[in-house]
């Protein structure tokens, strides 16, 4: 009964979202790749506010059920500037729901001119705790086991760590490549710990038209990360890998959803990452802050 | 002796006077002659044209506004001698370029399909 209920609520609710969604104006979307932990050399536009929403749901080894969200809020500061703020939570099935801190990042393009290769540097600090399992990137020997601790346990566990990418990506014929290499650090001991994410990507279809259930509007890739051991023990042993294709729709209201299935690759990773993304891009947005104090 | 002084203060503000015309134009002056001389492969197609004009509203009015008359301050007109002495490669290659310094950004991260409709939108909208 409850069954019937629900799946009935559920397609009039999505019913009702496909509806909103058609008749809201259309606009072009940045375009920006539709990956989760590999950076391209896209950044915001100056002035431009984009709002996304991560998820990511998985189950580790012999641990509960969870689901991780990262709210991010990217900000174009100049053309080559973009400053982000990422509030991270998640809930844990039989545990509980708390938030798990946050993470504040600025990516600057190292060159002017556009090349082949496009050397982007990223520089970010965080302060989160042992519970947090966004993912955003893996480092070090970074696996399953540390997913599978209690809530009450991790969250004891605090973490203030620096993080260097280096982001190299090319724009070439419709295709975007993209390779960051990672150093991570926490500040307060450790050694250093590195990882890596490389995707590639590509519009399935490269004229604009305006519809929104059309091939246009849809953005396919894969993305492989993981971590590579730290200055210790610069090893794959003892380390996860992921592989996961991603795509990316574009919809009206200048907002994008993309989703992304990973698999891990050892028995050190999880066996499965379900990632869901919602970005809503607001644009001017500095310039109508400035005139709303004025 | 008064005569020269002014010929050639006049002759140096000549140089001031075409060096500051030619930082508005320089733009297509850094332009590789391959790229300089590419044609529109979409140059007067209605649909590209309708398109770019989507691209346009979405990506480029905020800054140049609806009308592209520019925005007042730092991004300037779209309708200007300036675009209309440009070839359709220049205006591919700037925008694939942009111009980080100055608040441009690059748009190599649209299709180059979608870069040729901007250019045809572009052209449509000279009078
Ligand atoms: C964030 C604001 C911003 C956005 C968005 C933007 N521009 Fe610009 N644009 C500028 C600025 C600022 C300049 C002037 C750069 C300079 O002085 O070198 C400029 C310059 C230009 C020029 C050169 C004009 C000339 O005569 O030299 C062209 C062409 C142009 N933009 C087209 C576009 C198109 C097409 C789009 C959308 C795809 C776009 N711009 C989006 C800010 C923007």
């Amino acid at each position: 009964m409850y069954r019937v209920l629900f799946s009935r609520a559920s397609r009039f609710v999505a019913l009702m979202a496909l509806l909103l969604v058609s008749t809201l104006p259309h606009f072009a979307h940045a375009q920006d790749k539709p990956y989760f932990v590999t950076y391209s050399q896209d950044l915001e536009e100056p002035g431009n506010l984009e709002i996304e929403s991560k998820t990511a749901l998985a189950q580790p080894n012999g641990g509960n059920r969870y689901g991780a969200y990262a709210a991010e809020f990217e900000y174009g500061a100049k053309a080559w500037w973009t400053t982000e703020l990422y509030l991270d939570g998640q809930t844990t099935a039989n545990e509980s729901t708390i938030p798990t801190g946050f993470r504040w990042e600025n990516r600057f393009r190292i060159l002017m001119q556009e090349h082949l290769i496009n050397p982007v540097l990223y520089v970010e600090f965080e302060n989160i705790s042992g519970a947090d399992k966004t993912m955003l990137e893996v480092v070090g020997h970074d696996g399953q086991s540390d997913l599978a601790s209690t809530n009450a346990e991790a969250r004891e566990e605090h973490e203030h760590e620096g993080e260097l990418k280096l982001i190299l990506s090319s724009n070439v014929h419709d295709w975007n490549i993209s390779e960051n290499f990672i150093a991570e650090k926490n500040l307060g001991h450790d050694p250093w710990e590195f990882g890596y994410a490389v995707a590639a990507s590509r519009p399935l279809a490269t004229m604009y038209r305006d519809c929104t259930f059309c091939v246009q509007k849809l953005t396919a890739g894969v993305e492989a990360y993981g971590g590579l051991g730290d200055v210790w023990a610069l090893t794959m042993r003892d380390t996860s890998h992921y592989i996961a294709p991603v795509v990316g729709w574009d919809l009206p209201g200048r907002s994008r959803l993309t989703f992304s299935p990973g698999f891990g690759l050892t028995d050190t990773s999880l066996d499965r990452v379900y990632r869901v993304g919602f970005a809503v891009e607001i644009p001017g947005f500095g310039r109508q802050l400035q005139e709303g104090i004025r | 002796m008064k005569r020269r002084i002014s010929v050639a203060l006049g002759c140096l503000s000549l140089v001031f006077a075409l060096a500051a015309g030619g930082a508005r134009a320089s733009h297509w002056q850094n332009v590789p002659e391959k790229d300089h001389a590419r044609a529109n492969p979409m140059a007067g197609n209605p649909r590209a044209v309708a398109g770019g004009a989507a691209i346009y509203k979405g990506h480029c009015s905020h800054c140049h506004g609806a009308d592209a008359m520019g925005n007042g301050k730092k991004a300037p007109s779209l309708k200007t001698e300036s675009i209309r002495s440009a070839t359709d490669g220049d205006l591919e290659w700037f925008l694939r370029q942009g111009d980080l310094r100055h608040g441009m950004p690059s748009w190599s991260s649209l299709p180059q399909a979608q870069r040729w409709q901007l250019v045809a939108y572009l052209r449509s909208i000279q009078q």
